[in-house]
């Protein structure tokens, strides 16, 4: 079973604190990958806030095919980072890991958020096309104030090879994943935490309705939703299909992936809505196992399980910072200093809630709606 | 010059020629009389038959000659009297003296076409061979990282819906607070009615092709299911209306009035409605039939006696043959269109109205159609393997599509177009035919329906049918069915006990349950119905597996 660390917090954290986290959490995951992604971005990165970053991995002639691109496209760099590499052996070194901060091209410099969105994916997906085949290009994320890092490998190890231990790299917001691989051809884009739009998340387990969830996706015609080579991409699509695309609040992600039943719908204030979503959506209904852990572009982070809760979490920490973990060890490794008999382990019914700059945690449930709040 | 036929029999035919041989043991027989009394065929008679003996009694050879006469159990030679193998002489038979043995070398059908009257005939399609949905398997099993289920202690919710869904962003939705979301009651936006139903119904059997023992069974074991099991499960009328008792009672609710081609029963049920406590659960418009494509439904005259030509409203005594298509309208978009509004403006707009049509490869264009048709609650296609009460031999053996790839088909072309979720696809014909109702009926859903429909599986097992696919019985349409399930004579319904028929429904239903949970629980899926997840079949055959987009295993 995968090892999941997320961590947010009010002040700039280094993602060393989710890799040893990861760590405390080693029995799980058999160090095939790791995948990471930094959300409100501090360190040399702070003063792009508003500038798109993309984030990947190529070879040298993917590198010059994509800086070519980009300047056709219109954008300018206004920015580039890149790992200190510091080669380990267990980790296959590729040519350019790579994160540019770009500005928009003059046609794109007044239009709306939506549009500049559209921009993004879109050269997102083509960048991801023109270098699928010989995985010249592999590009993770193109968002404002989002980096992402995936290579296969083992935490630890992939964290001296990334030079995270001595970077100025950090962020408030950081999801990280050590994987337990359970297919043989390791492909980076299978690699957890995804990305789109805003959203991300991680998840372990498998997505056992995935069939019905990809097909249900792929079809809503919107361009995002493809390829899926890991099955729990569809957990980050589901989350921006209804939080962004149908615009509900993000407790009926809760609602969406775990519905409840009928009689159990009766006692809800909202059950009209609830009964009638539940219909309409129920192709998104995942069955488990799995914890999901992700965030949304306001900054706030949450904690799912499947239905019958067949994949443990548990999100602990002190107001300003906390850690939405998928063990105990990693938690107390991540926030030592909190008291352990506040955490919360989110049963069958309940979404856990991180509001942005970690300030307060509240618990809601399907059934009771709000029942607890930490702050 | 006289032809010699008359005299050494050449143009009878010979018991070999027919399908069923009777095989009768003297030596057994007691000649109590009760086979030949019960056969529904006439096929085997008393008789007499000379006997001569010649022996020899003593040390010295001294033959003698003893004549007797004997009685006897003959078989009929004539084809209107052929034996259909019930076995019902068996059944009755206190000395096991006598049974039908299937004879596979028959030349049955070339000669049942006296009078140039085509064989016509009930039941299903004589094709004892494995089916398609047979031919399936589950085999993404949950296994390491993703635990199986526990089929007995999980908690499975096997529903489905019947109804028209919005898409979501159709939805008429309001902000309620601000984290809470409404529907908003302000808006205009016709909202479809919805049911919450067991995916596996029972389809249209007809009261007037079942006997009314039989239709009360199943009706008392739908209303059982529902009030004492809590399982949603729903049941078809069949063309022909519904008793009125049922329609005004407040159980109308977890039953399907069927509309065809000849609106039997209709008169019935249009007065009935001001005086109905519940809405039914939907209505089906009957367009075809897979058992016999572009056949309308028939009951012959001997099945229209005094009860059911009061639900149908009509004279006793006559055939009741209903057109082939709905004769009323000029443009079957427009029919269709037309109708199912009507049918809903029938009950206000609170009841799900959808079409059955017989499996054919023009289904996508139907489907295609009803798409667009914003009233139009769902698809239910019959496959070729559908049953029938009457039709022509031919029909039911040569004409139709089978449902597999016709379900697949329709389901992936809505995904193509992304209403997978909008209109739900009922799949029938051949579910358990041979007896793997619940693996047939996961199957199909795994393939993208959204229920599936059963009534022969229900026939056998609630009541014993005798039939086959060897074409043992199948004389549905004769009202002479030796279990009384598909007779309007009191003579042989009243064989069948209805208190008995409707316990069965209950059990068989309980069972599927079960074995659904044993198919569910391996792969993982509890919550929802495993709708269209066709990375968990596999077909044994690579050709199957190609056509319908699975994987081959070996
Ligand atoms: S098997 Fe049926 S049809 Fe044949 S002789 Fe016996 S009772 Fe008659
Ligand atoms: S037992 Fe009755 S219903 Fe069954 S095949 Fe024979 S006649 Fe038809």
């Amino acid at each position: 079973m995968c090892r999941l660390s997320a961590i947010t917090s009010g002040e700039y954290i280094s993602p060393m604190e989710n890799v040893l986290s990861l760590e405390t959490m080693k029995e799980g995951h058999d160090g095939s990958g790791m995948g990471l992604i930094l959300k409100d971005l501090g360190g040399e990165f702070e003063s792009y806030k508003k500038y798109p970053i993309l984030s990947g991995i190529c070879s040298k002639s993917g590198m010059k095919e994509l800086d070519n691109f980009m300047s056709a496209a219109g954008f300018k760099s206004v920015h580039s980072w890149h790992p200190k590499i510091k080669p380990v052996t267990g980790v296959k070194l590729r040519d350019c890991y790579f994160a540019n901060v770009y500005d928009y091209p003059d046609e794109f410099q007044d239009k709306s958020i939506t549009v500049k969105e559209t921009l993004l994916l879109d050269t997102r997906l083509k960048l991801r096309s023109i270098g699928q085949e010989d995985e010249s290009i592999i590009v993770f994320s193109f968002y404002p104030d989002i980096l992402t890092l995936k290579e296969v490998g083992d935490p630890l190890q992939l964290s001296e090879f990334f030079g995270l231990d001595t970077s100025l790299l950090k962020a408030k917001i950081i999801l990280a994943q050590g994987r337990q691989n359970t297919n043989y051809a390791i492909n980076l884009y299978a690699c957890h935490p995804f990305f789109i739009q805003g959203y991300g998340s991680m998840t372990n387990g498998e997505n056992r309705a995935f069939m019905p969830i990809r097909d249900y996706l792929t079809s809503r015609g919107f361009p995002g939703y493809i390829c899926y080579n890991s099955d729990s991409e569809g957990f980050t699509h589901i989350l921006h299909y209804t939080n962004k695309v149908l615009g509900y609040p993000l407790k009926y992600y809760k609602d969406v992936i775990t519905p409840l039943k009928k009689e159990e719908i009766e006692g809800r204030p909202d059950k009209d809505f609830v009964m009638y979503m539940k219909m309409c959506l129920r192709f998104l209904c995942i069955d488990g196992p799995n914890c999901v852990i992700g965030f949304t572009p306001d900054g706030s982070c949450f904690m799912v399980q499947d239905a019958k809760k067949l994949r443990p979490g548990v999100v602990g920490g002190v107001p300003g910072k906390y850690a939405l973990v998928s063990e105990q060890c990693g938690l107390n490794s991540a926030i030592s200093e909190r008291d352990p008999s506040t955490d919360i382990y989110p049963m069958r019914y309940d979404m856990v809630i991180v509001s942005p700059q970690a300030k307060e945690v509240r618990v809601w449930n399907q059934l009771q709606g709000w029942t607890k709040t930490m702050n | 010059m006289e032809p010699a036929a008359r005299l050494d029999q050449n143009h009878e035919l010979t018991l070999k020629d027919f399908p069923y041989i009777i095989r009768w043991r003297d030596d057994r027989c007691k000649r109590c009389g009760r086979c030949t009394a019960v056969c529904p065929m006439l096929s085997i008679y008393p008789s007499v038959k000379a006997k001569r003996t010649v022996g020899s009694f003593g040390p010295v050879p001294n033959p003698k000659v003893e004549r007797s006469v004997e009685t006897v159990v003959k078989q009929s030679t004539n084809i209107a009297n052929y034996c259909t193998g019930c076995a019902t002489c068996s059944l009755v038979c206190p000395n096991e003296a006598i049974e039908p043995e299937f004879n596979p070398a028959h030349k049955f059908l070339t000669h049942k076409n006296t009078g140039g009257h085509p064989y016509t005939r009930g039941g299903r399609r004589n094709d004892p061979l494995v089916s398609t949905l047979d031919r399936l398997k589950f085999t993404r099993i949950s296994m390491l990282t993703d635990p199986a289920l526990d089929a007995g202690r999980h908690e499975f919710r096997i529903r489905t819906y019947l109804g028209r869904i919005l898409p979501p962003d159709e939805l008429p939705i309001i902000a309620a607070d601000d984290d809470r979301l409404a529907m908003d009651k302000n808006s205009t936006k016709f909202i479809p009615p919805v049911r919450e139903i067991y995916p596996v119904m029972i389809g249209s059997m007809s009261v007037g092709a079942l006997s009314p023992t039989m239709w009360e069974g199943l009706a008392m074991g739908i209303t059982y299911l529902n009030e004492v099991e809590k399982m949603p499960v729903v049941m078809c009328s069949g063309e022909g209306g519904m008793p009125l008792r049922l329609l005004k009672s407040r159980f109308i609710k977890y039953f399907i009035p069927q509309i065809a081609s000849g609106y039997f029963g209709w008169d019935e049920i249009i007065r009935a409605i001001p005086h109905m406590v519940e809405d039914p659960c939907a209505i089906e418009i009957k367009y075809g039939q897979g058992a016999k494509p572009g056949d309308g439904g028939l009951l012959m005259a001997h099945k229209v006696l005094k009860l059911i030509s009061e639900i149908r409203g009509v004279p006793t005594g006559v055939d009741l043959p209903s057109p082939p298509t709905h004769q009323t309208k000029y443009s079957i978009e427009e029919a269709v269109a037309k109708m199912i509004q009507s049918m809903y403006m029938a009950w206000g707009f609170r009841v799900p109205v959808y079409p059955k049509i017989s499996g054919s490869k023009t289904a996508k264009a139907v489907l295609n159609n009803l798409v667009r048709n914003p009233f139009a609650a769902a698809l239910s296609i019959d496959g070729e393997d559908g049953g029938t009460g009457a039709a022509y031999n031919v029909s039911m053996d040569k004409m139709g599509h089978p449902i597999a790839s016709n379900i697949r088909d329709c389901y992936l072309d809505l995904v193509k177009a992304g209403k997978q979720n909008e209109i739900p696809l009922i799949a029938a014909g051949g579910v358990g035919k041979k007896g793997n109702l619940a693996a047939n009926a996961a199957a199909l859903i795994m393939l993208g329906a959204s229920a599936v429909s059963i009534g022969k599986y229900m026939m056998q097992g609630a009541a014993g049918c005798l039939g086959d696919e060897n074409n043992r019985c199948n004389v549905c349409n004769l009202g002479r069915c030796p279990r009384g399930i598909t007779t309007q004579d009191p003579k042989l319904y009243r064989r069948l006990d209805s208190e008995k028929v409707a316990e069965r429904v209950v059990e068989i239903y309980k069972s599927l349950d079960v074995e659904l949970k044993k198919i569910f629980a391996p792969l993982g899926r509890s919550t929802e119905l495993p709708i269209g997840m066709s990375d968990a079949i596999s077909a044994d055959d690579p050709a199957i597996a190609k056509r319908l987009d699975i994987s081959y295993v070996c």
